[in-house]
């Protein structure tokens, strides 16, 4: 197994502080890598170092054998490096169905391409992924009169529309009805199972963690502070001393 | 007939209307002229401003361009520009029939032309600005390139450029540009009708809902964000070049680069009117130049202050225009069919 | 380009243009400061700063021409400014207060055209200029001659800088307004009436606009549509400064003034106002290309 996302020792300070000190993690193809720690820890602006929001200080970041720390943030996505937002953001103003359709891959960047009508493969996917996540009849509406579960859905769909290599979600789960997220953890299941997409998930719920995560890197204070498999980090004394304990 | 094939045929009632009304109202052909070619200028605000959420202060430079570009190469062709400026209106022009058309012609392709050219040159430096830095950018431009228009004596400096005389009855001269700036306002609506039903539209609007999601989706917003500005700049290209033959007469701040009246007007009709849809800016201008018309010599002198009162009223208190309340206080009118599998239940 | 050369050859030219740039350097500071206030305390870029500019300008010219001594003008358009800053705060700005930026720039555009025609009607669209009949100094042998108005609206500026400065830090209202600008809705919580704090803020830039006004017709010239270049002028020293940064205001302001004056007296005067739009355009353009490789935005 390929190592699909390898983060070496990424480094981000904004200010004064350092988000991320000599941060290194590594993911595999067809993994499901779990990053947990407690508020504060570094988990978001990691994410933002890898999909190129911001250049990183120092450290390498490698996708697919490719560098892309110096990339943009198009450039990163159009490789396949999806990520979802923390606050959940759609389009507001269009439809559902538009919004999947905005999410098409955008391989071919000619003109032609960019002034095409939506293809009618790309609606019939966009109404199966509607369909997967059990949003098939807000096709029509606004996104922005979703309910905020139903918006993290539709993110979660558009991120599968635009046939990812690595999905970065950051905390599906958060703001979801607890019963819904059994429903959600098959989902994700799911995508790595038949579509063959990688995930590395921010979460906070453990339960959703441990079920889910083959393998977990827990940060604290902006540095990797353990990783290995499920239980073995949800013992490590030091984990758990991260969450409950000073700082 | 059903709403929905209403509005397919739209475009077309307005073309058959558009053809009649210069028989059925033959006073008022200069203003039916002018009705058109507000409908493009609010149409093409509404491309960045309404459907891309890109506020632009500046199109009236494109159209101040394509003012200048079409007498001036019309001029060019077969007398010396320079010469015919620097006497600044002593020397007459009279071209024949054949070098005047053949003239308005290359003129008239050669306005957009140059437009574009400038929209892309400007458009690949200015929107990587985002929102307010590029309205405030665009600000400047207008003022900025009537005072260069006004410095530059090639092309007549403040004195401005006396347009070639038409050769023919007044009559038929202002038939001919009515014709043409209705045929640009079709097009211009037949072109945005179909522009935004494409990929490129969608992803105009995913970038006015919000930009980094659409970056982080793959999309290079800068090079829609470009060839949008472009596609306007075409139409406000040909719309100048019409209007400088029009009136006759080009003055760098009053005629070309008149951002005060037409460069406000703009933003006003498209607002009005309801802006990010397609029918709102052609709702809006039709409602604001008949207001214009009709009520402008009642407020004697108080004109533009009532423009200004009126700016300030729609932004703030109408800012979703008339289109919006429409479709707030009359849903029903807009509603679409939709296929019935999509009625199913969110589990 | 002879103008450059005589540049060259006459230092003494140079001094000139860089006192007189840096003279009304001063007052664009003032302008751009209140406008820096407004965009951080509401996020508001207040497109109609130059019209109050304007305005003031106005107040000090009726002010003078009623006889009494010029420089009362600039309190006088600080009280007259103030209120109408209050006025517009109270009926347009505060529906546009925390809504997107698109509508708020809209609105203080459309304030601007407003007030830009009101002062055409009222006023005429002549260009006006105050006379305070200070004389001038002589420098450098007579070669470099300095009006004293100059000096004392710099003066003027700087005391009116000191009393702001003082005041936002000081004063319950000063420290409510920089609690606002930080976390409005922290502030709120904690008991901060906000709206009563952007009233202000919004009078209080006004004021300050009204001052500056004020003083460029003692200086230089006003006119019921020149407040545009005001507007862009303030918006340019802020971006090059930065937001929170009173320093660099100056700095920039000061720059400005005395770039436009060589590039007038280079170029031309006509080239003056387009110079000032196209500066903006390059600044912008600059530093959003030097953002774009830290990946930041001018946001």
């Amino acid at each position: 197994m390929s190592a699909l996302l390898e983060v070496r020792e990424v480094s981000k300070r904004y200010g004064g502080v350092v988000a991320n000190d000599k941060v290194s993690l590594t993911v595999g193809e067809g993994q499901i890598v779990g990053l947990i720690g407690p508020n504060g820890s570094g988990k978001t602006t990691l994410f933002n170092s890898i999909v190129g929001t911001h250049p990183i200080d120092c450290g390498s970041i490698r996708f697919d054998g490719r560098e892309i720390s110096h990339l943009r943030v198009p450039d990163i996505a159009r490789l396949g490096l999806i990520r979802t937002f923390q606050q959940t953001r759609i389009f507001r103003q269009m439809t559902c169905l538009d919004n999947m359709i905005v999410s098409v891959p955008q391989g071919d960047a000619s003109l032609r391409a960019m002034i095409a009508r939506p293809a009618a493969e790309d609606r019939a996917h966009a109404d199966e992924l509607l369909a997967f996540v059990g949003l098939a009849g807000k096709r029509d509406l606004p996104a922005g009169s979703l309910s905020f579960g139903q918006q993290k859905l539709l993110e979660f769909a558009m991120a599968l529309m635009n046939e990812p290599r690595l999905l970065l979600l950051d905390e599906p789960t958060a703001g979801i009805n607890p019963t819904l997220i059994n429903g959600l953890i098959e989902r994700l299941k799911r995508a790595r199972d038949q579509l063959g997409i990688t995930l590395l998930v921010i979460e906070h719920n453990m339960r959703v963690v441990m079920n889910l995560a083959e393998h977990i890197y827990c940060l604290a204070h902006g540095e990797v502070l353990a990783d290995g498999p499920p239980e073995r980090v949800q013992n490590d004394p030091r984990v758990v001393a991260a969450y409950l304990g000073g700082h | 007939m059903k709403l929905a094939t209403a509005k397919k045929l739209l475009p077309f009632a307005l073309l058959v209307l558009g053809v009649v009304a210069p028989f059925a109202l033959p006073t008022f052909l200069v203003q039916l002229t002018f009705l058109w070619i507000m409908i493009v200028f609010a149409l093409c605000w509404d491309i960045l401003g309404g459907q891309m959420g890109y506020n632009s202060f500046g199109n009236i430079a494109f159209f101040g361009i394509g003012v200048y570009t079409a007498t001036i190469v019309q001029i060019g062709l077969y007398q010396d520009v320079a010469a015919y400026t620097a006497a600044a209106g002593m020397q007459t022009i009279s071209l024949t029939p054949d070098q005047y058309f053949t003239g308005l012609f290359v003129g008239l392709a050669a306005a957009p032309l140059l437009a574009v050219a400038v929209a892309a040159l400007l458009g690949f430096a200015l929107l990587g600005l985002r929102g307010h830095y590029f309205a405030i950018a665009t600000l400047g431009l207008g003022i900025a390139a009537g005072e260069l228009a006004a410095a530059w004596t090639f092309i007549g400096g403040s004195s401005g450029v006396q347009v070639p005389v038409y050769p023919g009855s007044l009559e038929s001269g202002r038939l001919l540009f009515y014709f043409l700036s209705a045929g640009l306002g079709v097009a211009t609506l037949l072109t945005l009708r179909w522009l935004y039903t494409t990929r490129f539209g969608l992803a105009m609007n995913a970038i006015r809902d919000d930009e980094d999601k659409a970056e982080a989706l793959g999309l290079r917003t800068t090079r829609y964000k470009v060839i949008a500005w472009c596609i306007g700049a075409v139409f406000l290209g040909l719309a100048g070049g019409l209007v400088g033959h029009i009136i006759g007469f080009i003055d760098p701040r009053e005629v070309a680069f008149a951002g005060a009246s037409f460069g406000v007007w703009m933003i006003l009709m498209a607002i009005l009117g309801g802006k990010g849809t397609l029918w709102g800016p052609v709702i809006g201008a039709v409602l604001f130049h008949a207001m214009r018309e009709l009520f402008w010599t009642y407020l004697f002198g108080w004109q533009n202050v009532a423009m200004g009162v009126l700016i300030v009223i729609v932004v703030v208190f109408f800012p979703i225009g008339i289109l919006g309340w429409l479709k707030r206080r009359y849903p029903q009118l807009f509603a679409r069919d939709v296929p019935a599998a999509s009625r199913g239940v969110v589990e | 380009m002879d103008n450059l050369t005589l540049l060259i050859q006459a230092p003494s030219l140079n001094v000139q243009l860089l006192i007189d740039g840096v003279l009304i350097g001063a007052v664009f500071a003032l302008a751009a400061y209140g406008l820096a206030l407004v965009w951080g305390v509401m996020n508001i870029i207040n497109v109609c700063q130059g019209e109050f500019v304007m305005l003031g300008g106005y107040v000090a010219l009726y002010v003078a021409r009623a006889g009494l001594n010029p420089f009362l003008g600039v309190p006088a358009a600080m009280v007259v400014l103030f209120v109408v800053g209050w006025l517009a705060y109270r009926l347009v700005i505060f529906r546009i207060v925390e809504r997107d930026l698109f509508i708020s720039l809209l609105a203080t555009f459309g304030l601007s055209i407003l007030l830009g025609q009101l002062m055409n009607l009222g006023f005429g669209a002549n260009i006006e200029t105050l006379d305070a009949h200070l004389g001038t100094w002589f420098l450098l042998g007579g070669t470099v001659t300095v009006a004293q108005v100059k000096v004392v609206a710099l003066i003027v500026t700087l005391a009116i800088a000191a009393l702001i400065v003082a005041f936002m830090r000081r004063s319950r209202l000063g420290q409510a307004i920089r609690a606002t600008a930080q976390n409005a809705r922290a502030a709120r919580i904690l008991g901060v009436d906000t709206d009563r704090v952007y009233a202000t803020t919004y009078a209080l830039n006004a004021a300050i606009c009204g001052a500056a006004g004020a003083l460029v017709a003692m200086i230089w010239t006003i006119s019921p549509f020149s407040g545009l270049i005001y507007t862009v002028r303030s918006f340019m020293i802020v971006v090059l400064a930065g937001l929170g940064n009173l320093v660099g205001v100056i700095v920039a302001a000061l720059g400005l003034g005395a770039a436009e004056q060589f590039v007038g007296f280079i170029l031309g005067a006509q080239f003056q106002i387009a110079f000032i739009f196209l500066a903006l355009v390059a600044i912008l353009i600059l530093r959003s290309w030097r953002l774009r490789r830290q990946r930041r935005y001018l946001v």
